[in-house]
């Protein structure tokens, strides 16, 4: 290009830049440049403000007050603790209480729904419809409204002495659930070892048995193999540790009960409000899964010969699965969050204790920063493992 | 050989016709010895189950007692303290003698989302005039302080109406916040793309009480001094905010599910970014997602109830405040299914209506 008259040179310049300005790559940069700016400028906006009230109304920052007495009891708790401990110790008292809630919650509430899940696609009409009417009303009704009605019908039940018994294992009262435990013994660490010793082995022993299955063309199914690992292990211990088989059996004794564990009223109110809440989900999700499987391979399986529980093992299980356990997953992490309206109730779980410490030490952007920073891990993590777990049972295709 | 041992064999018969109420009985109660035995016990307990309820709430139950000593002495339900203390638990704290208000209020508010579901009405031109009048003659009247009415400020609103502002206004600010996030989330600026993610992820992962913690107790502190927002309007904004971050995954699937050649069809004639997704993408995506988007629509107004534990007066709060009442504390069952009914009724017509919805979709009338 010739550059001889300086004003084509000019023309040629200013249509150069014209050229950049109008160019897609340099407006998407300018945009988020504005963006980064204006959010940065928020965000500094926002925390100097911060900064000056907190300065204003004499609070102090910093997490340095984790370690200073929190001079207040809690009721329930899985550890040592006492009003001298720290705040620290305190919100570990009550994370671990939201981890027991949470982690008994998902037990039941997976046993509930998955029953109610498979009621719902029986092939009996009045089941079905009974399953149905459940699951609508469970999910339909504020959770928080659940856990209420289910502390209030606690707190009215009768005391000790007129308590509700449960089949002799148990007794429903004002004092909440008191049911029959065995007694602690070294041989229970031990066997809760085995478990998980079962758990490892038996998914070694599914790969092995796999790998064999398609080498030699007989077939053995590892799910047998698995449930002989997971339930024998822990049982063999039992019994080389002399079964030992005391059992702290709950009796009546003047106003309250000996013996047996009580679950306090506020447990037992959280548990079956966050429980029954989430059970209705997982029917419907369990209800999902089961029809994923296309009535046409099930009849192909028949065709075929394949017996009924083969058809279930080998056709809808693992179809069934890949559908479920993405939801049924998301579904428990909701309801470890749902455990956080704990405090309606009274039960001091991390949000309560949190709610606590921010009110006493008035730090509430540390107090409610610990909370999110809990749950937020709890999620992740979660979704970490789901994504594994994805990958993991993905229909591998070319 | 094959053909004759086919031949020696007579001609099964067809099978017999498959329908007729007997059929159909047999086929969904009775078809095996095992489902026989499950329809009975199934039958036994729904029954012992139901007539049980029918003597306790409707026959023996007391309907209208303006003592509680006549419910004591009855066996069933107490449904009086419904009809005595319906106007604590529907109105909350609100004076008085202006429950007309709120009775009118809903009044106005039922007959608008009644009319803005019915498609006849969807139109621009009759929407949006249609809700700012309601809008405004539901300000009128919960605050009053013009044409006559006494003013009623935020702090004293409760019950019933209360609920509603709360589901209403988080939908409303909800949705275009949900929108935007979804969008930034689908977004080629990777610095939108982020802030949208870390924005969605991390609401999405904390329960919804250290959300509105952040609301009572932090958010003050974000504004300079002497600067204050209406506590009311806070919550509302944090419930908005939580609802859009699930909202604006559903939707995030419904632009996923267009397909590229939209896109292209839109570039080929050359529309701009807004223009593509205003009148081309977003139609069709929020068309697709309805159904989910309903299902958090719902979940919205569940939500409405955690305001209980920061001290809002909404419907649950102020039950749980009336039966302290020690004269009718012992029927709190009736009164906290009467507030499960409500929320049940307003979830349920949701539901089904979403369900209409997709059948409209799916046979392309809207």
């Amino acid at each position: 290009m010739s550059l001889s008259s300086s004003s084509s040179r000019g023309s040629t310049r200013r249509s150069q830049i014209a050229g950049v300005v109008y160019s897609q790559a340099f407006r998407s940069a300018f945009y988020q440049v504005i963006l980064a700016i204006f959010v940065l400028l928020a965000g500094y906006y926002l925390y100097s403000n911060v900064v000056e009230n907190l300065r204003a109304q004499n609070i102090a920052t910093g997490f340095r007050f984790l370690s200073e007495v929190s001079q207040f009891e809690i009721g329930e708790r899985l550890i040592n603790y006492s009003a001298r401990d720290s705040y620290f110790r305190a919100l570990a008292v009550g994370l671990l209480n939201t981890l027991a809630v949470s982690g008994v919650g998902i037990i039941v509430a997976t046993i509930l729904g998955f029953t109610v899940g498979i009621a719902r696609s029986s092939n009996d009409l009045l089941l079905k419809k009974v399953a149905g009417f459940y699951v609508e009303i469970v999910r339909n009704i504020p959770v928080i409204l659940q856990v209420i009605f289910w502390s209030v019908v606690i707190r009215n039940l009768p005391p000790p002495r007129g308590a509700v018994e449960l089949w002799g294992a148990g007794f429903l009262s004002n004092r909440g659930l008191t049911v029959a435990m065995p007694n602690a013994d070294p041989s229970h660490v031990w066997m809760l070892v085995a478990f998980v010793a079962g758990v490892i082995l038996s998914i070694i022993a599914a790969r092995f048995i796999r790998r064999r299955n398609d080498a030699t063309g007989k077939h053995v199914d590892s799910l047998w193999v698995s449930l002989l690992l997971i339930t024998g292990l822990p049982l063999l211990v039992w019994l080389l540790s002399g079964a030992p088989l005391d059992m702290s059996i709950p009796e009546r004794k003047g106003f309250s009960f000996s013996g047996g564990s009580t679950l306090s009223p506020e447990f037992v109110a959280l548990l079956l409000g966050i429980s029954m809440y989430a059970s209705g989900f997982i029917a419907e999700i369990v209800r999902s899964g089961i029809q994923a499987t296309p009535r046409g391979q099930i009849e192909a399986a028949k065709t075929i010969g394949l017996k009924p529980w083969y058809i279930t093992r080998y056709i809808v299980l693992p179809q069934a699965l890949r559908v479920i356990v993405p939801p049924l997953t998301s579904q428990y992490v909701s309801l470890s969050k749902n455990s956080s309206i704990a405090v309606v109730v009274g039960y001091p779980d991390l949000v309560n204790i949190g709610n606590t410490v921010m009110n006493q030490t008035g730090q509430a952007v540390e107090a409610v920063t610990i909370m999110m920073v809990v749950y937020l891990t709890i999620s992740v993590v979660t979704s970490l493992v789901m994504n594994f777990y994805n990958r993991l049972v993905e229909i591998k295709e070319r | 050989m094959a053909t004759s041992e086919i031949l020696e064999h007579p001609a099964e018969l067809p099978p017999v016709l498959a329908s007729g109420p007997w059929r159909w009985m047999r086929r969904h109660f009775f078809s095996s010895i095992g489902q026989t035995l499950l329809t009975i016990v199934v039958a036994a307990i729904a029954i012992r189950t139901l007539w049980f309820l029918l003597h306790w709430a409707v026959l023996d139950a007391v309907w209208v007692a303006a003592d509680p000593q006549v419910c004591r002495d009855a066996g069933g339900a107490c449904w009086a303290v419904i009809v005595e203390k319906h106007r604590p638990i529907l109105f909350g704290m609100y004076p008085y003698d202006q429950h007309w208000r709120l009775v009118l209020m809903i009044v106005i508010y039922l007959a608008t989302v009644i009319a803005s579901l019915t498609p006849a009405c969807w139109k621009r031109s009759l929407l949006i005039p249609m809700w700012i009048a309601s809008v405004t003659a539901i300000a009128v009247l919960m605050f009053g302080g013009v044409l006559g009415l006494p003013y009623v400020p935020t702090s004293e609103w409760g019950g019933l109406p209360l609920t509603i502002i709360l589901f209403t206004g988080s939908v409303l600010f909800g949705m275009p916040i949900a929108v935007l996030l979804a969008l930034g989330r689908r977004a080629p600026l990777p610095v939108a793309r982020g802030l949208s993610v870390v924005f969605i992820e991390s609401l999405r992962g904390v329960p919804l009480i250290t959300i509105l913690f952040v609301a009572v107790n932090i958010f003050p502190l974000f504004l300079p001094a002497g600067m204050e927002v209406n506590k009311l309007l806070r919550i509302t904004l944090s419930i908005a905010v939580f609802f859009a971050c699930y909202q604006a995954e559903v939707i995030r699937g419904g632009l996923q599910a267009i397909p590229r050649g939209q896109y292209e069809a839109a570039a080929s004639l050359n529309m701009t970014y807004w223009q593509t997704t205003r009148r081309i993408i977003l139609p069709q995506a929020l068309r697709i997602c309805l159904p989910a988007m309903t299902n958090h629509i719902i979940a919205a107004m569940k939500n409405t109830s955690f305001v209980i534990i920061i001290g809002l007066f909404d419907i649950l709060t102020a039950t749980t405040a009336v039966m302290q009442d020690p004269l009718w504390r012992q029927f709190y069952i009736e009164a906290y299914l009467f507030v499960a009914l409500v929320y049940l009724v307003f979830g349920l017509a949701l539901s089904m209506y979403a369900r209409r919805v997709e059948s409209w979709v799916a046979v392309g009338r809207i």
